[in-house]
């Protein structure tokens, strides 16, 4: 899932602004069960602004809303109304939603309320951490299902660097070193030849090297429907 | 509707600890102050950011939170989840511009029933210090 959290309430007040009439629009996936965007982020958020805004002495008309996604067309269409009628919107999707909600209503001032922060997966309640890095070249096969990309600080492809220390990171004590958890895994399997084989070095125009990326399927595009 | 005229505050009492302590205080013809209103939930794990801020959304003065003695939660450890969460509560009254000290939390068993007197006059002596919720339409004005 996409991982993100909440930006300060004083960032997201000095983005609004001046504005009056606020809709803050939750997302009611990745953002939800990461508990950083969905129906109930979007209603504390909603109260604590107009707290606030009465407090700062600019009383505010916040009201809020949540789609099931705010990165699909069909699931923003209803609450065009809404958003027509609000001077700005506070989308608490993650930065595609954001983007979703500024491409769908070009009329609209939309403001980030999240940092988008990773792709990752929670590992006990309230705690999430970063496994994917959407290099767009799967590497998974050849390092026992660990990333070495999104897990290693270097993104290194070749085994440890010399800050591995004690099985982890030299930036941190509390990072595992993914080339230990890639060898220990490996080795638990009986796996460890798999290292010995010997790689081309990595295409990273897949990843963003190659500019902003984009997927065709043709055979799921509709005619009416071509760009 | 919220009386503008006297404080108010909002306990709310696990029904398997404070809640009993509060009913045993009645029983024992123990006085406390009036300014606190008891709302009954069934574990203090129950609280929900929401529900506190929208009773200071509509004016409520103070906040507190019984939940059961440490280890000893109906539901194992309702009321440790229910601290971690009045904390948070109380960075964003902060951020808010409300003072976190506004929401507190307590322990207790059910038979303490002259413990829970005391704790309700402490909150409600800490709010009054404070102030009133500023909130509140009419004071603002």
């Amino acid at each position: 899932m996409i991982v993100a959290e909440q930006k300060s309430l004083d960032e997201i007040k000095s983005l609004i602004g001046s504005a009056n009439k606020v809709l803050v629009v939750g997302c009611g996936t990745c953002v939800t069960v990461c508990f950083a965007g969905g129906s109930r982020e979007a209603a504390i958020m909603s109260s604590s602004l107009r707290m606030s805004s009465k407090l700062d002495g600019v009383p505010r008309n916040v009201s809020d809303v949540t789609v099931q996604r705010q990165c699909e067309w069909e699931y923003l269409d209803t609450i065009s109304k809404q958003v027509e009628e609000a001077d700005i919107v506070l989308s608490l999707g993650c930065g595609i939603g954001v983007q979703a909600i500024a491409e769908h209503f070009p009329n609209t001032w939309v403001v980030p309320g999240l940092n988008t922060t990773f792709m990752g997966l929670p590992l006990e309640q309230g705690v999430w951490a970063e496994r994917c890095a959407a290099c767009g070249d799967c590497i998974l096969g050849l390092t026992g299902g660990i990333c070495p990309i999104a897990r290693c600080s270097k993104s290194l492809l070749n085994g440890p660097c010399g800050g591995s220390e004690d099985g982890h990171c030299e930036i941190d004590p509390e990072i595992p070193c993914a080339w230990q958890l890639i060898y220990d895994r490996l080795s638990s399997m009986d796996k460890l030849d798999v290292l010995m084989e010997l790689q081309a070095p990595k295409n990273w125009q897949t990843s963003r090297d190659g500019g902003p990326r984009k997927i065709i399927r043709e055979d799921l595009r509709l005619v009416g429907e071509e760009e | 509707m919220v009386d503008t005229d006297s404080y108010q505050i909002v306990a709310y009492c696990c029904e398997h600890c404070a809640y009993g302590a509060a009913d045993l205080a009645g029983g024992l013809r123990l006085q406390y102050p009036p300014e606190v209103k008891i709302v009954l939930i069934p574990c203090t794990g129950k609280i929900d950011t929401l529900m506190v801020l929208h009773a200071f959304e509509a004016g409520i003065d103070g906040v507190m939170v019984a939940g059961c003695l440490p280890g000893d939660c109906h539901y194992l450890e309702g009321n440790e989840n229910a601290n971690r969460r009045i904390e948070r509560i109380k960075n964003l009254l902060e951020q808010i511009g409300l003072e976190p000290e506004r929401v507190n939390m307590y322990n207790l068993s059910s038979a303490m029933a002259g413990e829970f007197t005391v704790i309700v006059e402490e909150t409600t002596n800490k709010i009054i210090s404070i102030g009133k919720n500023p909130l509140l339409e009419e004071r603002l004005r």
